[in-house]
């Protein structure tokens, strides 16, 4: 019962971390990208690039993607898919490269706190 | 126990359940994209897994209904106004966030143009921009009536002393009818039009908010909208009008001179018809031109939607 309660507080953990970093990721991958991309590949270059990494769970990045448009930081445009269903396209707009910009120097500043801040905790 | 797609699209459902109806079409739709290219392309790796363990493994990686619902409530939750962020010149640029993917380099510019161009019947923001579009007319003469007439009594009755309430009123009446095209944009455009209230203190007397109100630039530049929209929805409602009847006529053409045998035009009691070996032509110009209407549609809508934010928004400063 023990460990089963530590994962469950371990998953909580990082779904809390994970909160922020999605919206990061999105903006990133889609900044990154040359031409707009639908959701199933931006999960798909998020899920491979991650590996041994933090476990992300895609489902809850597809939300994101939603509120990000909703915020003006990405725009979408569907388009019919011949094999299933249709296909949401989204792509980065100007307003969201400024975002992200301020959003990595965030994300590096409090990288280096919590490693800094986390070290000193260790010695 | 979830089995197959629909199982898992069910149980979305289920968990969704009291939240906004278009938050569950957005669940919905994106589970299924997902599912559906995850399951086509584990499923052409090992053709011989069945879709129950198939969808098991997808469930691993895109995350339980229950979880994927919590997502969607969270970002219902925290839709809040949209705040500018404030841009400064970075000197920040060494951005290095992973290794690049095969995917990303190579982006959709392969996206073929012929999905492009007729994918968008299925756009429900080129469908909300046509109406848009040609509401602008009726719109558009009960603004410019309503400014016109609300400018002349105000103007007139300056010089008495209710002429003071009534341009209050009026000014008002105008911030409200900004505050409702503001909308109908947001609905039909999908630009988002973020409203704040007009007066931010709730104790100041009427004449101070009066004040306010005259000194406030939006209130003026909602008048001229009001004005311009007329002209402004005179011309698309002309130009999408006669676009859908061109193309609508184009195509029925064979039906209009075969079936009933009705000539293209008649001068002097002479019918004209087009020559049968054309009639492919003007069917297929006729569709080509239908699905260029609402590429122009959601172009101009978009157009139109930014003056409106331009003109009737104010930007967070």
């Amino acid at each position: 019962m023990g460990l089963e309660y530590i994962s469950d507080m371990d998953k909580k953990f990082q779904k809390e971390l994970n909160a922020g970093i999605g919206a990061l990721l999105l903006l990133s991958t889609l900044n990154k990208s040359t031409g707009p991309l639908y959701g199933y590949q931006i999960a798909k270059v998020i899920e491979e690039s991650r590996k041994d990494g933090p476990m992300i769970k895609l489902g809850t990045l597809y939300p994101v993607l939603r509120s990000l448009e909703e915020n003006g930081l990405l725009e979408s445009e569907v388009e019919p898919s011949v094999t299933g269903p249709p296909r949401r396209y989204y792509q980065i707009t100007e307003q969201g490269r400024k975002t992200l910009e301020h959003w990595l120097r965030i994300w590096f500043q409090t990288k280096e706190f919590v490693n800094k801040y986390l070290k000193e905790e260790n010695q | 126990m979830i089995n197959n797609k629909k199982d898992y699209l069910h149980q979305l459902k289920k968990a969704l359940t009291g939240s906004d109806r278009a938050i569950i079409q957005d669940a919905l739709a994106d589970a299924e994209e997902y599912l559906h290219n995850t399951l086509s392309s584990i499923q052409e790796k090992n053709p011989n897994i069945s879709e129950t363990d198939a969808i098991g493994k997808i469930i691993e990686g895109y995350g339980t209904p229950d979880e994927v619902a919590a997502a969607y409530k969270e970002i219902e939750v925290h839709t809040s106004p949209y705040k500018k962020i404030e841009v400064s010149p970075s000197t920040y640029k060494e951005i290095d966030t992973g290794t690049p993917n095969q995917i990303v380099s190579q982006g959709n510019n392969r996206r073929s143009w012929y999905l492009r161009f007729f994918g968008i019947m299925a756009d429900s923001k080129a469908w909300g921009a046509l109406l848009y579009l040609l509401l602008s007319l009726p719109l558009g003469i009960i603004y410019f009536t309503w400014a016109i007439t609300g400018l002349s009594l105000s103007l007139g009755l300056l010089v008495l002393v209710i002429g003071i309430p009534v341009v209050g009123l009026f000014l008002l009446s105008i911030r409200g009818l900004a505050l409702l095209e503001g909308k109908l944009v947001e609905a039909l455009v999908g630009i988002r039009m973020p409203r704040r209230p007009l007066f931010s203190n709730r104790n100041l007397n009427l004449w101070s908010r009066l004040k306010i109100l005259v000194r406030d630039k939006y209130t003026w530049l909602a008048l001229i909208y009001m004005i311009i929209y007329l002209p402004l929805g005179n011309f698309y409602f002309s130009v999408f009008v006669s676009l859908i009847a061109t193309s609508l006529y184009l195509i029925l053409i064979p039906v209009v001179q075969i079936i009933f045998n009705y000539p293209l035009f008649i001068i002097y009691g002479v019918g004209y018809y087009f020559p049968v070996w054309l009639m492919p032509f003007t069917v297929i110009g006729g569709i080509l031109l239908l699905f260029g209407t609402m590429h122009l549609a959601k172009a101009l809508g978009k157009l139109q939607g930014r003056l409106a934010k331009v003109m009737l928004v104010r930007p967070y400063n």
